[in-house]
């Protein structure tokens, strides 16, 4: 079958993102070693490891947040390297920072209006109204400024506003940190929804028994290398228990 | 007092506190929401109010005059942002004090190669060149009142751009969490650059719209600088809000210090701002 035969969908990328060799460092100090990493097409991927090993940082050199001193980044088949971050983020990535990101100064309908716009192939099945039949307690507080929210309701706005923007790809860092286990519940029950609908997913968390349920792959960070990536992370309780210490 | 004169006084004092609130608003949006303490904002006030001059000598038309002013101050802010302005941001006070200093020094110096140091007069407009009647001795000039309409209907429009619109909530989450703003695929730098200019603009169309009631001279820019500044810190730095209170206050303030203390009358507005920040040490809305 040639190019030209092919429907418009299966021309994309079936790697969404590609990132190679990324050494990062936060002034002198060497933060990533030269990491490899892949996110498929509607692919979950866990990044694991323990606290300081350097995944919000892959994440952000990513984004282009920071900017790695060495290496690749490819989304969707085109080099981002060195591009800005709104532009990296345009290609159909929705981000939901360590912190949650909310505007202190905007009402939960403004942090979804805002964010709102069609995904990079003109997708938009993540409205408003859609957003809020998700997150029903964000409907509850639509003209509550982002300061007078809880913790909860914080992070659920972060990932509503990042749903507004009709990703292919949505990283969570951290997104359960925090908070009571009944809302955590809620945003997993939201992960898994968004999972089924297609779209990629980077997932940062503690929560290393639902990660292990929710990834289609494991990759773990120690020390800013990459020491696992794969999927049959069930079956090597040995690299679990070295690197993740469970 | 009398009815009449008070009237007169009220209507000076908002008519003179709108204006500067066009004036203080993207001063104050410029430092709450870009982190740039720009000292060469009273410059595009000068520019305008030295457009409005020329340009009305050149096309015998004020109006025209001070239409083209807005986009030629838009302009001319846009490229300081993107060539100079834009290299701050990651800087601190102390760099961005410097190079806006300079800016002064050089739209100063331009201003005088230009159009020379003498003091100009603007005439208004024919048909807005005549008094309202209001006692047998008193009048109020309706240019005074054409110029606080044109204040207040684009007060109401900065404020539907900031509260309503989608550019208007982006503005206001640059000032919150600037990299978030980016993490949603917004281009700040194109934002910013944006809110840069159109503060110039508001504070070029306010220097011309000003011209034909205060006439165009040589330092304009950095007297009514240091007034806004006043009227930023009293209303809080970044606050809209705060810059359309302050900027009332101070103009009611300046009016009625003439008025009532003629002697000691360029200080009222600095004990205003000392009461205020006595009573609120960050500003009004803070
Ligand atoms: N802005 C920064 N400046 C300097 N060093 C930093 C900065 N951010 C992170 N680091 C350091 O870089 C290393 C990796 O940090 P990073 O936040 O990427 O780790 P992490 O795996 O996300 O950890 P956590 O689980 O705590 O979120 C740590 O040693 C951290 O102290
Ligand atoms: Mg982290």
């Amino acid at each position: 079958m040639t190019a030209a035969m092919l429907p418009a969908q299966a021309t994309r990328h079936s790697t969404f993102i590609e990132a190679a060799g990324l050494h990062t460092y936060y002034g002198s100090s060497h933060v990533l070693h030269g990491v490899d990493f892949r996110v498929h097409r509607g692919e979950t991927v866990a990044l694991m490891g323990r606290n300081g090993m350097g995944k919000s940082t892959l994440l952000k050199s990513i984004l282009g947040i920071v900017r790695p001193r060495q290496g690749r980044v490819v989304v969707d088949g085109i080099d981002v390297t060195g591009a800005e971050t709104h532009a990296i983020i345009r290609r159909g990535i929705a981000y939901v920072p360590e912190g949650r990101g909310v505007f202190h100064n905007l009402t939960v309908a403004e942090h979804l209006r805002m964010a709102a716009r069609p995904g990079p192939t003109g997708r938009l099945d993540w409205t408003y109204e859609r957003v809020l039949e998700t997150f029903p307690r964000l409907a509850e507080r639509l003209d509550n400024l982002g300061n007078h929210l809880s913790g909860g309701e914080q992070q659920m706005l972060s990932i509503g506003r990042a749903l507004m923007t009709n990703p292919e790809l949505l990283i969570l860092d951290e997104a359960t940190e925090g908070l009571a286990p009944l809302i955590r519940r809620e945003i997993w029950r939201v992960v898994r929804a968004v999972k089924e609908t297609g779209i990629a997913s980077v997932i940062v968390d503690k929560n290393v028994g639902v990660l292990l349920d929710l990834a289609d792959r494991n990759v773990i960070l120690v020390k800013g290398s990459v020491v696992y990536y794969g999927n049959d992370l069930t079956a090597n309780s040995e690299v679990l228990k070295r690197h993740i210490g469970v | 007092m009398d009815f009449w004169f008070s009237l007169i006084q009220i209507l000076n004092g908002v008519q003179y506190g709108l204006l500067l609130f066009l004036v203080a608003s993207g001063l104050t949006l410029i430092f709450g929401i870009m982190g740039i303490i720009n000292l060469a904002h009273g410059s595009f006030y000068m520019l305008g109010a030295y457009l409005a001059y020329w340009l009305a000598a050149k096309t015998g038309s004020l109006t025209m005059a001070v239409a083209l002013s807005l986009p030629i101050a838009a302009l001319v802010g846009y490229v300081i942002e993107s060539l100079l302005v834009r290299t701050l941001y990651r800087r601190d006070h102390l760099d961005q004090v410097l190079l806006t200093y300079g800016l002064i020094l050089i739209f100063n110096e331009s201003q005088r190669m230009l159009w020379g140091s003498d003091v100009h007069g603007v005439q208004v407009p024919a048909l807005l060149d005549w008094s309202i009647r209001l006692n047998e001795t008193l009048s109020y000039p309706v240019y005074r009142l054409a110029v606080s309409g044109v204040c207040a209907v684009l007060a109401v429009g900065m404020w539907v751009v900031i509260q309503r619109t989608r550019f208007g909530m982006w503005v206001r989450a640059g000032a919150s969490n600037r990299e978030m703003v980016a993490a949603l695929g917004i281009d700040v730098k194109l934002l910013f650059g944006v809110v840069f200019a159109a503060g110039a603009a508001l504070a070029g169309l306010s220097g011309a719209i000003a011209a034909p009631m205060n006439s165009v001279y040589p330092g304009m820019g950095e007297s009514v600088l240091i007034i806004c500044f006043v009227v930023v810190v009293i209303g809080g730095v970044g606050s809209i809000k705060g810059a359309f209170l302050g900027a009332l206050l101070i103009g009611l303030a300046d009016t009625f210090g003439k008025v009532f203390v003629p002697d000691f009358a360029s200080f009222t507005v600095y004990a205003v701002m000392a009461a205020v920040l006595l009573w609120k040490p960050r500003g009004l809305f803070a």
